[in-house]
C-alpha cells in the first residue's frame, strides 16, 4: 500500500458521488443513465481493490472481477434494450417509456 | 514517487469525470470516460493490481466504451445542437445528494487519523489466479453463466421482426 487507504476511499468515495449525480441530473438520457451507472461501478472496484491491498488479500481483486464481468454483461443487455426501445419510440427520453405496452 | 504519481492519477481520473458528468455531447462524454478509466487503470496498478488494470483496459476502455460509441452512432444522437443537457432544476437534487453524501463521509474521516503503511504488496498473475479458481470456482461459473444469459438476451432484444 502506497498511500493510505483513507485517501483511496475518499476518491472512490468522490468517483461515486460523481456517478451518482450523473444518473440523476441526466435521468431524461437513458445514455447518460447507464454512463453513471458504469462510473459507480467503477469507485466499487477502486474500492474493493483498495481494500484487497491494504489487508494484502487477493480477494478484493477477484470480487472487482467479478464486477466486471457483471458490468459487462449488463450494459450489453442494457444497450441492446435501448436499441429495441428506440426502434419503437425513435427517442432514447426515459419519459417516454412511462407505459408498460407502448 | 508513487506516492505523487498516485495523486496526479487521481486529479486526473476526477478532472475527466466531471468533464464527462456536464458534457452534454454523448461521444465527448465517452471519450472524457475512457481517459478516466485509462487513469483509474494506472491507480489500478499502483495499488498492487496490474492484472485488473490490463482487464480494465482491455473490457471497459475497449469494449464497453467502444459498445457505448456504437449505440450513439448507430441511433444518430451525435448531434450537439439536438442534445440538451439537464437543466438547473434537475441538477440540484443530484447536487443535494452529492453533498450529503460527502459531507457524511468527510464527516466520517475527520474523526479516524489516516495511517500510513509502508511496503509495495504486487500480485501477480499466478497468486491472482490460484485464489480465483481454487477459492472462488463457483463465482467463475455462475459469471460464465450470467454472461451466456446475456449474450442470449441481447440477441433475443436485438432481432429483426419477422413479416
Amino acid at each position: 500500500m502506497i498511500v493510505p487507504l483513507t485517501h483511496v476511499l475518499i476518491l472512490a468515495g468522490i468517483i461515486f458521488v460523481m456517478g451518482l449525480a450523473c444518473a440523476i441530473a441526466w435521468r431524461n438520457n437513458l445514455i447518460m443513465i447507464l454512463i453513471g451507472i458504469e462510473i459507480m461501478l467503477n469507485a466499487a472496484m477502486l474500492a474493493f481493490v483498495g481494500g484487497g491491498a491494504h489487508w494484502r488479500l487477493v480477494d478484493g481483486q477477484v470480487f472487482s472481477l467479478v464486477i466486471m464481468a457483471l458490468t459487462s454483461s449488463e450494459v450489453s443487455l442494457a444497450l441492446s434494450m435501448v436499441v429495441y426501445l428506440h426502434r419503437r419510440k425513435k427517442t432514447v427520453s426515459a419519459d417516454e417509456f412511462s407505459e408498460m405496452k407502448g | 514517487m508513487e506516492q505523487i504519481f498516485f495523486y496526479i492519477l487521481a486529479a486526473v481520473v476526477l478532472i475527466a469525470t466531471l468533464l464527462a458528468i456536464t458534457e452534454r455531447h454523448a461521444v465527448h462524454a465517452i471519450v472524457y470516460l475512457a481517459t478516466s478509466f485509462f487513469a483509474l487503470a494506472g491507480i489500478f496498478y499502483l495499488l498492487g493490481a496490474p492484472l485488473i488494470a490490463v482487464f480494465e483496459v482491455i473490457i471497459y476502455a475497449g469494449a464497453i466504451m467502444v459498445l457505448f460509441l456504437f449505440v450513439i452512432m448507430m441511433l444518430d444522437m451525435g448531434q450537439p445542437e439536438k442534445a440538451r443537457g439537464p437543466s438547473l432544476k434537475q441538477w440540484w437534487p443530484a447536487l443535494l445528494l452529492g453533498a450529503v453524501i460527502l459531507v457524511a463521509m468527510s464527516a466520517l474521516f475527520v474523526t479516524n487519523v489516516p495511517e500510513t503503511l509502508a511496503g509495495w504488496s504486487y500480485t501477480d498473475a499466478r497468486e491472482f489466479s490460484r485464489v480465483l479458481f481454487r477459492k472462488y470456482g463457483v463465482a467463475v461459473e455462475v459469471i460464465s453463466l450470467q454472461l451466456l444469459f446475456a449474450l442470449v438476451g441481447a440477441l433475443y432484444l436485438g432481432r429483426r421482426k419477422l413479416p
